[in-house]
């Protein structure tokens, strides 16, 4: 029975790669002439969100140089400055904490005719985290330049940990470090419609294998009259499609319309999709106006309830509830306003733009119930109101081309 | 035997000129920055950032380079 297993693997891996062969060679065969690379710029971020007792900020910057021809590279330096003490802290009777999170990615783009080829690693660090990955990625022009195709893999590792206090000091915990491995197959297709439609269509999967618990978050079951909590239990693989199409069209007095769906499904049983729909406005010759309308729903994972009836047991006796995992809906409204200025350039820059950008997000959730209210009145165990948030993200930004 | 058909018939679907419906000096309005699908990367990669971290779907929305480093 192993063996046919690993054998229908092996077979399937090989049409992957062989299928993939051929992906490349048709690409590369239809490379005549040039793509273009991305621009080089520089873009300075400072953010802050803001919600369900968290607070996070910090900045973020992104460099990006190129020679116009064959190469661009670019380094992103990311900083989130985390202060929570969110619903899940909360509950488990924990005081707020802070803690930071540092990112860095660099990566390069080469133009092979009108192919780009890139690569690129990011670093992710925090007191009781660190991942890092890999990407590489694959994209040509064909058809007369109207259609672009991509392709992507991705591969990550992360490395989880527990800290405790000791002595006012969060400390890793020794003894705690799992792992684990991620991966990321993407392809997409750009395609230009018409003189003013442009529609993208992407799919991707993602597998994951390891520890994928939140090592502080608990499970709640019923027990006796009241409640109890013990660390969550949760599969040791993960498996999700997602699949989205975008679209972009101009307007005749120069204005655009963006539209997004995005379908999601995984083999938790979580099941999601996401609209967005965009307008962006210049207002003379400066001033760049962009609003957006965002839904997102998703249902619950199989192994989540906001109150299990009992505790887990055994290693596959999976339990969580996190409410990432749980039936909710949150509704996004969004404004950006740009300030083009130095179109003519200044020093070294050819132009620049100042930029402002704030989300207002309200997330509610169907079957995540705020276990605050009853955590010292076990009659109210199972009937508390349930959970419900909103979170403020604000953008502020400069962008400087040369 | 399979394999040489497979590249014969690349190598025949490379050479089918196609004749594209928006020539090059159509594109003016696709060229403009508010029809790009991500005109500030910085921006769109943070939001795709804060979503990611708050929700249970993941992906499927065309790559901006880099990795996740969403934990």
């Amino acid at each position: 029975m192993v063996v046919k297993v690993v054998r229908v693997v092996a077979v399937a891996v090989t049409r992957f790669t062989t299928c993939c062969f051929y992906i490349w060679l048709l690409l590369m065969s239809f490379s005549v002439s040039a793509a273009v690379l991305p621009e080089d710029r520089a873009d300075i971020l400072s953010h802050s969100y803001q919600g369900g007792g968290i607070d996070i900020t910090g900045p973020s910057i992104l460099v990006r140089k190129g020679d116009d021809k064959t190469f661009s590279v670019y380094a992103n330096h990311y900083v989130d400055n985390i202060s929570s003490a969110s619903i899940d802290v909360q509950v488990l009777g924990a005081s707020r904490y802070s803690e930071e999170r540092v990112e860095q990615s660099v990566g390069m783009d080469i133009l092979h005719g009108k192919t780009i080829m890139s690569l690129g690693m990011t670093n992710s660090d925090e007191n009781d985290y660190e991942a890092s990955s890999y990407n590489f990625g694959i994209s040509t022009d064909m058809f007369g330049d109207l259609t672009t195709i991509t392709m992507g893999y991705a591969k990550g590792k992360d490395d989880i940990f527990r800290t405790q206090y000791v002595g006012g000091v969060r400390t890793r915990e020794s003894g705690f470090h799992e792992e684990a491995i991620r991966q990321s197959y993407s392809i997409g297709l750009s395609q230009i419609l018409s003189k003013n439609f442009v529609l993208s269509a992407n799919f991707e999967t993602i597998t994951d294998e390891g520890y994928l618990n939140n090592p502080y978050r608990q499970y709640r079951f019923v027990s006796g009259s009241g409640d109890q909590y013990r660390t969550e239990v949760y599969p040791a693989t993960r498996t999700s499609r997602a699949a989205s199409i975008k679209m972009n069209y101009f307007l005749p007095y120069r204005a655009a319309i963006h539209y997004k769906q995005r379908v999601f499904a995984d083999d938790w049983g979580i099941e999601a999709n996401d609209s967005e729909v965009g307008y962006t406005h210049p207002f003379g010759e400066y001033l760049i106006l962009e609003l957006r309308y965002r839904l997102y729903s998703q249902t619950h994972a199989d192994f989540y309830s906001d109150l299990h009836a009992e505790q887990s047991t055994q290693v596959l006796d999976f339990r969580a509830r996190d409410k990432e995992l749980s039936t909710f809906n949150s509704t996004t409204l969004g404004a950006s306003i740009s300030y083009e200025f130095a179109k003519n350039g200044w020093w070294i820059f050819d132009k620049a733009s100042a930029n402002i950008a704030y989300d207002y997000i309200k997330f509610e959730y169907e079957d995540f119930r705020d276990a605050r209210v009853s955590l010292n009145d076990d009659t109210l165990v199972g009937n508390e109101p349930l959970y419900e948030f909103t979170a403020n993200v604000m953008q502020l930004y400069i962008s400087l081309w040369y | 035997m399979k394999k040489i058909l497979m590249v014969q018939l690349l190598v025949l679907l490379s050479a089918c000129a196609v004749e594209p419906w928006v020539q090059p000096y159509e594109r003016a309005n696709l060229a403009d920055p508010i029809m790009s699908f991500s005109r500030d990367p910085i921006s769109s990669s943070y939001r795709k950032h804060v979503y990611e971290a708050r929700e249970g779907a993941r992906g499927g929305e065309g790559s901006q380079g880099g990795g996740c480093g969403c934990n």
